[in-house]
Order: C-alpha cells, then sequence, then structure tokens
C-alpha cells in the first residue's frame, strides 16, 4: 500500500485533518473585501479567522479637520448602498447638536427619501441572497426599480450612489414636480413588483432549504453581539431606533416592526421584506403629508439656519448678509458650540450613530461613526461554524456586510 | 417603575458613592465617570441590577491637555426594556492605558475594542485577542491620537510636480 502514497510528508510535520481554505477577500461571493481564512472538514465549516479593514479611509481622522458640511460626503462612502439615510443621519445628528429644529415638510420630504434609501438597500441585499442560493432571476428583476429609486435621488440632488444629499436644515433645493412624479410613479409600480419578488422566493421550495436553519441565532446571543436593525428584529426583538428614539417626525406615521422568530437566514429575509412593504406605506403617509402644505408652506424646504445652509447663490451677488454667510461657511468661519451627542438613526444595516464632541472648535473634536455592520460581523464564526461552506456564503450576504461601512 | 436619568445616578451614587462622578445630562444621555479599575464593576451593576444589557458603542477619545488621563474609553450602553441609554467614561494615562476588557460581558466589545486599541493605543486588559483591526499589523503608532494632525492644507513645502500639479 506505500506505493499509493506519492506524496511522502516531511520529517515533523503534523497530519492535518482538515483544510484550510482562502475565503476573500476577492472572491465574487463575498460581495465587497472580507477575507476569512476558514478550516473546514469536508464542507462543514470547523473555525474561520475573519480579518477586515482592506479599505479603511480613515474617516474619523479626516472627520476632525472638516467642517461639518464637508463630512456629508464622508458618510456617504459608509453604507453606500443607502447613503440619504447616513447623509440625513448625519444631519439630524448637527441639527440635534445645534439645537435646529427643522420644519414639518422637510421632515417628511427626508423620510420619504430615507424610506426609497431603506428599500434599495433591502431589495439589493434580498436579491444577493436569491444569488447566492442560485436564483438570479429576481435581482436583476428588481435592479429596474432600484434605477427608479436612483433617478428620484438624481432628481432630488443630482447625483445617483454617493449623493451627498440635503445640507444641514434640510435640501439644498425644493422637489421639483419631475422627482414627485417619480415618486408616485415608484409608489405605482413597486407593490406589484416587489409581490412577484416574493412569490419568486418566499414560498420556493429551494430557498426555503438553502436559508432555514442556517445563519441563526438566538435573541440573547443577538443582542450580546450588538445585533441591531433586521438581523435583531429577525432574532426576535422588536427594537427599531425609528420607534425608540423617533427623528424626523417619524413619531407622525403608522407603521409596524416586523420581527422574526428563529434569526436565521430565512427570518432576516422575510422581516427585511415585510420592512419594505411597511417603507412604501411609511412614503405614501409621508407623500400624502407633504402634498397636504398648501401655499408658502408648501414652497419649505430648509430651516432657516443662517450659519449652517448656504444661501442662495443669487442672494449671495445681492445681498450683503448673504454674502457674509457664505463665506463664513465655505472658509469654514463658524465655531460649533461645546458639548457632546450621541445621535443614532435606523439605517439599512441598523443603527447607526453618530457621536460627535467638540470642544468649540470650527470641526468636531472627534466623531465617532457607530457602524452596524462593523458590530455585528464579529458573530459571523458563531453563526456559520458547524455548517456546510455553501451557507456560509449565504450568512454573509444575508448580513447585509458593507465594506464600505465597516471598514470605515 | 419607570427608569429616568435621576434613579441611575442615585442607584451608582448609593453603590458607589464618591467613585462615580462627573453627572451631567447633555442631549438628554446620562453621562458619569468613575475611576478606570472600576469600569468592569460598573458596567456589570449596569448590566445586572440596571438593565443596561447592550453596547451600543464604545470607542476612544484622546484629550492631550488632560494630564494623567489623555485616553479616555466611552461606553454607549442601552436598556431596551425602558428605552433609555447611558454614557459611561474612564480616563486612564498615556504612559500606562489599562482597561479592563468588557468581552466577558459584552460579545460586542471584543471588536470594538480592537478598534479602540488600534487607533489609539489603549490595552484592554484580558482582552482574548488584542491585535489591530483595521490598520496594518506593522503600523508603529496609534494613528487617532492628537499627536498626529492632519496635514496642513496650505503647507508650501510640497513638491507639486509629484502631484500633477506644477
Amino acid at each position: 500500500m506505500e506505493a499509493q502514497h506519492n506524496i511522502t510528508l516531511p520529517e515533523g510535520s503534523i497530519e492535518k485533518t482538515t483544510t484550510t481554505l482562502n475565503f476573500g477577500p476577492t472572491h465574487p461571493a463575498t460581495h465587497g473585501v472580507f477575507q476569512n481564512i476558514m478550516e473546514i472538514d469536508g464542507e462543514r465549516v470547523v473555525s474561520t479567522e475573519q480579518t477586515v479593514g482592506f479599505i479603511h479611509r480613515a474617516f474619523e481622522k479626516l472627520a476632525e479637520r472638516r467642517n461639518l458640511y464637508q463630512i456629508t460626503p464622508i458618510t456617504d462612502r459608509l453604507n453606500y448602498c443607502s447613503s440619504p439615510i447616513n447623509n440625513m443621519g448625519w444631519h439630524i445628528a448637527c441639527e440635534r447638536f445645534l439645537k435646529v429644529e427643522t420644519p414639518k415638510r422637510v421632515d417628511y420630504l427626508r423620510i420619504i427619501i430615507m424610506e426609497l434609501a431603506r428599500i434599495s438597500d433591502h431589495l439589493i441585499c434580498n436579491s444577493i441572497v436569491g444569488v447566492d442560493t442560485g436564483a438570479y432571476t429576481g435581482f436583476l428583476y428588481v435592479m429596474q426599480y432600484r434605477e427608479l429609486i436612483y433617478e428620484i435621488y438624481e432628481e432630488v440632488c443630482g447625483s445617483r450612489l454617493t449623493t451627498n444629499i440635503g445640507r444641514i436644515g434640510g435640501f439644498e433645493r425644493n422637489f421639483t414636480n419631475t422627482a414627485f412624479t417619480k415618486i408616485e410613479k415608484f409608489l405605482n409600480e413597486y407593490p406589484k413588483v416587489l409581490k412577484e419578488f416574493e412569490s419568486l422566493f418566499t414560498r420556493n421550495r429551494i430557498f426555503m432549504e438553502r436559508t432555514q436553519g442556517t445563519g441563526g441565532i438566538s435573541a440573547e446571543r443577538a443582542m450580546n453581539y450588538g445585533f441591531t436593525g433586521p438581523n435583531l428584529r429577525a432574532a426576535g426583538v422588536d427594537y427599531d431606533v425609528r420607534v425608540a428614539n423617533p427623528y424626523s417626525s417619524y413619531q407622525d406615521l403608522d407603521f409596524t416592526v416586523p420581527v422574526g422568530t428563529t434569526g436565521d437566514n430565512y427570518d432576516r429575509f422575510l422581516v427585511r421584506n415585510a420592512e419594505m412593504w411597511q417603507s412604501i406605506s411609511i412614503i405614501r403617509q409621508a407623500y400624502e403629508k407633504v402634498q397636504s402644505f398648501k401655499g408658502a408652506e408648501a414652497e419649505i424646504f430648509h430651516a432657516d439656519v443662517p450659519e449652517y445652509y448656504l444661501p442662495k447663490k443669487e442672494d449671495v451677488y445681492n445681498n450683503m448678509e448673504a454674502l457674509i454667510w457664505h463665506f463664513k461657511i465655505i472658509m469654514g468661519e463658524v465655531n460649533l458650540p461645546k458639548g457632546q451627542i450621541y445621535s443614532p438613526v435606523e439605517g439599512g444595516n441598523g443603527e447607526l450613530g453618530f457621536y460627535l464632541i467638540s470642544d468649540g472648535g470650527r470641526t468636531p473634536f472627534r466623531l465617532h461613526f457607530r457602524r452596524p455592520c462593523f458590530i455585528y460581523y464579529q458573530a459571523y464564526p458563531e453563526l456559520i461554524t458547524g455548517g456546510m461552506l455553501s451557507d456560509a456564503v449565504v450568512t454573509m450576504s444575508s448580513l447585509n456586510l458593507i465594506a464600505g461601512e465597516l471598514d470605515a | 417603575m419607570a427608569l429616568n436619568n435621576e434613579i441611575i445616578q442615585s442607584q451608582l451614587e448609593a453603590k458607589f458613592a464618591e467613585q462615580v462622578t462627573s453627572f451631567s445630562t447633555d442631549s438628554g444621555i446620562l453621562s458619569f465617570e468613575s475611576p478606570a479599575s472600576l469600569n468592569l464593576k460598573v458596567i456589570q451593576f449596569l448590566y445586572d441590577e440596571l438593565g443596561f444589557t447592550f453596547l451600543t458603542d464604545l470607542c476612544g477619545v484622546n484629550y492631550p491637555e488632560n494630564e494623567g488621563g489623555e485616553l479616555v474609553v466611552v461606553y454607549h450602553l442601552h436598556n431596551f426594556v425602558e428605552n433609555i441609554r447611558c454614557r459611561y467614561s474612564v480616563a486612564v494615562p498615556v504612559q500606562q492605558p489599562d482597561v479592563f476588557t468588557a468581552t466577558k460581558i459584552f460579545e460586542a466589545a471584543n471588536w470594538m475594542e480592537r478598534e479602540t486599541y488600534d487607533f489609539f493605543g489603549i490595552n484592554f486588559v484580558g482582552h482574548p485577542n488584542l491585535k489591530r483591526i483595521l490598520n496594518v499589523d506593522e503600523m508603529d503608532y496609534f494613528p487617532m491620537r492628537k499627536e498626529f494632525p492632519l496635514e496642513d492644507q496650505t503647507r508650501i513645502d510640497k513638491d507639486d510636480e509629484m502631484f500633477g500639479r506644477g
């Protein structure tokens, strides 16, 4: 039998019974730059070691040399699947810090955009789960509606992916009629598409078998691991920042917080789908409220904060005061008040928090982003150990990890 | 009994007396401090007795002027049942930045402490795997400390040719 072994191990080497597999950082199934060095026994995952930080860009350090309005483009690049939520989350943090009251119309307009962003975020995540279980159709099908969402962003702020949408105090300009027409179009057409998307997956036997019972976590463990957002709710904890710490007048609207029970991939999928239905309803309510404003109220799109809100260009040329504010804002000559604030919003994948410390200077003394997926990605080894390698791929995409946010 | 900032403060004062100090309510969140050696006792008390079972955030701050407490670790804790948050911080000297790890109480603290170590060099005593997380392993300084300012944008000694301008 000796002859069949054509590999002779060198003296002193240890016979290994498991295989080491380098999964990532640029593997197509990781959907982002994530490296996992896995020990696998056959196809079962024995252990994994994660490496993160491949696209670390020192945002927190950068933010210490920037004025508040210059930090907004940085937040774009956190969770780039739903940048408007990050932008507005940052603006809301600044407004809370500066004690700025925003008009109701601004709040509702923001809600429309934030919920559109949430839909596009969940849509990508859920359809990618579909791709990883072998169903490409859903992914291609819903792209059309993500495109429509991006067109709405484009109409509102001029850009699509990294939006830099809005200003401290509101929006840079009022929504155009085209924007409203597109939002209406979205509200009319999207429910049908979502219904069809659900019927492709929710009761699909293959999909259910692949996702049920894989990557599950209990509510206690999920909380201990710092899960937030749909991942926590899938485990059965009804924590939603929109309800717990309402911002941007979410308290005026009527919606429910969907929860799951087992915290597995299937529940995460279902919770995200249910949240999209809620988002549609929220957009509809907010849209009706926006439409109910009449006369001068219907023209309001920003709060009155001359220190932080750039004046209109024609005012800059014709009005002394506007010129002064314009100069002060651009040159960053506005001192912030002293103090600190922690302001959370419900991001696409969890609680996105901004912890801002100011020492009275022109830029933040310290700005820390609480990035939801940085915190819950720690649980990944626990979620996949003992499972199949192919389920580890599905688990990774169903956690909705965004490398840009994770590495900040 | 609904929990509010006053109750948290009086409970902490009853338990830790003079040790927990600097109570303040900045933008609705109760903040307080204690000596670094007490951090686990305070967190465990908040966890067991006051229901702060969720670690929202953990981060470091560097105050170079604050002698003897240049490095600060800030914990944001959340009680889901009562829906109330609190902010707890401990300060340590930069020469010996030792803080006990909270990983035994919160799994979530693991990477957040690694991140804080990575950027501020705070040594979390007892951490299971305290190594750099976002920066490269070979880095030999702690970049978020204030002693490393970002480049002055008005500097003129730059060789513009290298940047395609000049």
